[in-house]
């Protein structure tokens, strides 16, 4: 069974077509890349997956269950989790905090009108082990809108993660980071457990080719091609593509 | 956390013993000042928390108000009939009203709650044999609670609309510090965020708008028992206007706020209503100046003060 | 049947009268992102502004146009000096709005007083047309004329001008506009212009058949909210369509239904609340 499987989806509004008969399928545990230039609808894609957008057609299934009418809340209780390319982290919120909502996001409690005792303790533990394996327990209290941009993207992976997600959704996680940095997220991705598939969207083709297993290649809204890292880069239509607009 | 508890209690002694040391006129203006502090708060916790700004809230209030009016005065005084309805009333019509003016945000919400409030008060005004239009209904009884202290008096009744204050306050805290309270806020802060977690947003904010409405409703029936009487003006815009500049005077997203804001302008009213005619005037540019200088509100101030990181 | 066409008539030129000012919102919001609660000071402003003048002069036409440039100027400042300092910011911009909305209501009773006013009609609309057996003001189809001329002014400026080109880009990305050389500011603080102008001038022009009197601001306010609700916030068209539906509802309301009127004009909205939320024309 697939993890994350695509069926003809399509997707156009107001004359502009976005995506056009997309299909693909990823296997459990497996790294993927999605990769292709601006406006080829890797974003557009992301957002019909994790039910932001609705497609014009086409199907989606997450371990076989057909989600494609489901609301975006109820597919991350189904396991699919999902950073952005734009930030959406609470900026008023300390990063403990923001990881707390996000513990408490699939916990059967968190519409409770009460704080009882015990429940909020196991969650505030939860955060902070969070925090603590993914290197940030010293930001804990701070806002997050203070935080530095490269420390902003590492809270929305490690938002991403509190959930322990079986599908995982990663928007350019990289970009607009300094090599350092993008070499510190790079790492925190290779660390990410074989337990849950990753999709990534990513910008520069090393640092993607570096992290994966399989790469599909969208050109204006179609699959281009798809296949091993190694296909894919000798593969001369993704060079075409690329070619001027390379910006890695 | 100690000093909030030592200062609440602080707080709260000191509310009660103002009966001792305050005239009969005075301690009726406390009186109010308590009464629109619960229905300020109701509002933050659409405003302040859920991020929801209604310009509509007086519609809970007013039907509230006007159902434990018209119960008392047509059908039976009976505080045990009359106040669970007023509050049932307006916890039902804010679930009819959420359910449309959930389906916006920002100016558009602002807009929908302002009209969805100016239709309740075109009923009140319109429908003279129920509602006495324009002219409200007067002589609207106090409960009579067969308590050894009546309360048509003024200090037995001060102490009722207390109970209920401490009483609401304990509630919206337990509420805000819980798992709900917390996703309200997330909500605030980024609701797509929130979608992506796994949080039914829609749901959060409607639970919210209702309890809102709750809140507002028992405001209004101790309104309407404070004054023995109620208008469709409880209905109308200005006073959803005023709520929300308590809010945002006392400063949204604080639990306290709002009270303060509502005890600056009941206060203010009252002072300059004694001078001169010109309320609608100064409330205008208090408008204007608090969103100028204060956008946090008076709590705002004092923590900026204080020098600690804002809400 | 001369019931039901005097009374489509009366709705559509109150339906004109309300188009004016949801235009001026509608373009307000549309570009700004500004919901400016002060419009229905603007139109009492302008009425009042316009009695002054008719009374001294006589000249409908003077009274139109020193009532029009004055709520401009109004708008102007408003936006100048105090709006712009929250840029982007929906809240703090209702909210100054509303501040004002307040001051102009009360200065206005301070000023000229409780009690209600009609403007006098100009000469040469003050009589009736005759079509065999109906009756109808004349006054009322100049009202449906001006109308019509302002709507189709507006639609040719957003359609088929550089500046209308430029509000629509401004509507769609105002950074992106920036970019490409717009003066946002300059754009936004004509477009308030504009609006206020709009509403000014509906002040006037809605003095002889909705009269001036203090309440008046709040009421059309409402009015225009609901035809934007209805329409839709930054629509054109929408504003011309929830105008004349709007319009049209209130006037067969009050004459079939008067104790339920209000329900005539809101239950549509909450029929498109429940349907289309954004309003018929309205952005998604």
């Amino acid at each position: 069974m697939t993890a994350l499987e695509v069926d003809k989806l399509s997707h156009s509004f107001g004359g502009l077509t976005a995506l056009a008969d997309v299909s693909l399928a990823v296997a459990p545990g497996e790294r993927r890349a999605i990769i292709g230039p601006n406006g080829a609808g890797k974003t557009t894609l992301f957002n019909i997956i994790t039910g932001i957008l609705r497609p014009s057609a086409g199907r989606i299934r997450l371990f076989g269950q057909d989600v494609t009418r489901l609301p975006t809340h109820r597919r991350a209780q189904l396991g699919l989790a999902r950073t952005f390319q734009i930030s959406t982290l609470f900026p008023r919120l300390t990063v403990l905090d923001s990881v707390l909502l996000a513990v408490q996001g699939l916990d059967p409690a968190r519409f409770a009108l009460y704080r009882r005792r015990a429940a909020y303790d196991h969650l505030l533990e939860r955060a902070q082990s969070l925090l603590t394996d993914w290197g940030l327990a010293d930001r804990a209290r701070r806002v997050t809108r203070q935080l530095s941009y490269g420390e902003q993207r590492q809270v929305e992976l490690i938002l991403a993660l509190a959930g322990a997600p079986k599908v995982l959704l990663l928007d350019e996680p990289t970009a607009g980071l300094s090599p350092a940095e993008t070499a510190s997220v790079a790492d925190m991705i290779r660390r990410f457990s074989r337990d849950t598939t990753i999709l990534l969207i990513e910008h520069d083709m090393d640092v993607a080719l570096d992290l994966v297993d399989r790469v599909t290649v969208l050109f204006q809204g179609r699959v281009l091609a798809e296949g091993s890292k190694d296909e894919i880069r000798s593969d001369p239509k993704v060079g075409a593509i690329y070619f001027g607009t390379d910006d890695a | 956390m100690k000093t909030r508890i030592a200062g609440g209690a602080a707080a709260l002694a000191v509310l009660i013993a103002l009966p001792a040391v305050l005239s009969s006129y005075q301690l009726s203006l406390v009186t109010k000042m308590l009464i629109f502090g619960i229905f300020a708060m109701s509002l933050d916790l659409l405003l302040g928390y859920a991020g929801l700004p209604s310009l509509g809230h007086a519609a809970y209030f007013g039907v509230a108000a006007y159902t434990v009016g018209l119960l008392a005065l047509r059908v039976a005084n009976n505080f045990w009939l009359d106040f669970p309805a007023g509050l049932l009333m307006a916890a039902g019509v804010s679930a009819l009203f959420g359910l449309f003016a959930l389906r916006t945000r920002g100016s558009y919400f602002l807009m929908i709650t302002l009209a969805l409030g100016q239709v309740l008060w075109g009923i009140a005004f319109g429908w003279r044999s129920l509602t006495g239009g324009d002219d409200g209904l007067p002589s609207v009884p106090r409960p009579d609670l067969s308590l050894p202290w009546a309360l048509t008096d003024g200090i037995p009744f001060y102490y009722f609309v207390l109970i209920f204050f401490a009483l609401a306050i304990g509630a919206l805290a337990l509420i805000v510090s819980s798992p709900f309270g917390r996703a309200l806020v997330g909500v605030r802060e980024s609701e797509r965020r929130m979608e992506v977690l796994g949080y039914d947003v829609w749901r959060y904010k409607y639970v919210a708008f209702i309890l809102a409405g709750l809140f507002a409703g028992l405001a209004g029936n101790l309104f309407v028992y404070f004054n023995g009487f109620v208008s469709p003006s409880y209905l109308n815009i200005l006073f959803s206007a005023s709520a929300l500049l308590m809010v945002i005077l006392g400063g949204s997203g604080t639990l306290l706020g709002p009270a303060i804001g509502a005890a600056v302008i009941v206060g203010l009213e009252n002072f300059i209503s004694g001078y001169m005619e010109r309320w609608v005037l100064v409330l205008g540019i208090i408008y204007v100046l608090v969103t100028l200088f204060a956008p946090n509100g008076l709590v705002g101030l004092v923590r900026q003060r204080l020098g600690s990181a804002g809400t | 049947m001369t019931f039901w066409i005097t009374q489509a008539l009366n709705g559509i030129s109150f339906g004109m009268l309300l188009f004016l000012l949801a235009a001026g919102l509608s373009l307000i919001y549309g570009l700004m992102r500004v919901l400016n609660l002060a419009h229905g000071s603007y139109y009492i402003l302008g009425g009042y502004v316009g009695l002054a003048v008719m009374r001294a002069t006589g000249s409908f036409v003077l009274a139109a146009l020193a009532a029009a440039v004055t709520v401009t100027l109004v708008g102007i400042v408003m936006e100048r000096f105090f709006l712009r300092r929250f840029p982007e910011q929906e809240l703090p911009q209702a909210l100054l709005t509303f501040g004002f909305l307040l001051i102009f209501a009360d200065l206005s009773l301070w000023i000229w007083g409780g009690t209600p006013q009609t403007l006098a009609k100009p000469e040469l609309f003050e009589r009736s047309m005759r079509f065999g057996a109906i009756v109808f003001p004349t006054y009322r189809l100049f009202v449906i004329g001006v109308g019509l001329v302002i709507g189709l002014g507006l639609w040719w400026l957003q359609e088929g001008t550089r500046l209308g080109a430029m509000i629509r880009a401004g509507v769609d990305d105002a950074e992106m506009a920036r970019g490409t050389g717009v003066n946002v500011g300059f754009l936004s603080t004509a477009v308030f212009a504009l609006g206020a102008f709009l509403a000014g001038l509906g002040g006037v022009i809605g003095g002889p058949f909705v009269g001036v009197y203090p309440g008046a601001d709040f009421e059309i306010l409402e009015m225009a909210l609901v035809v934007v609700i209805i329409g839709g916030l930054g629509s054109l068209k929408g504003a011309f369509v929830g105008g004349l539906v709007v319009g049209l509802l209130d006037n067969f309301g009050k004459a079939l239904f008067p104790e339920l009127a209000l329900f005539t004009v809101f239950a549509p909205m909450a029929v498109i609340l429940a349907i289309r939320p954004t309003g018929l024309f309205g952005a998604r």
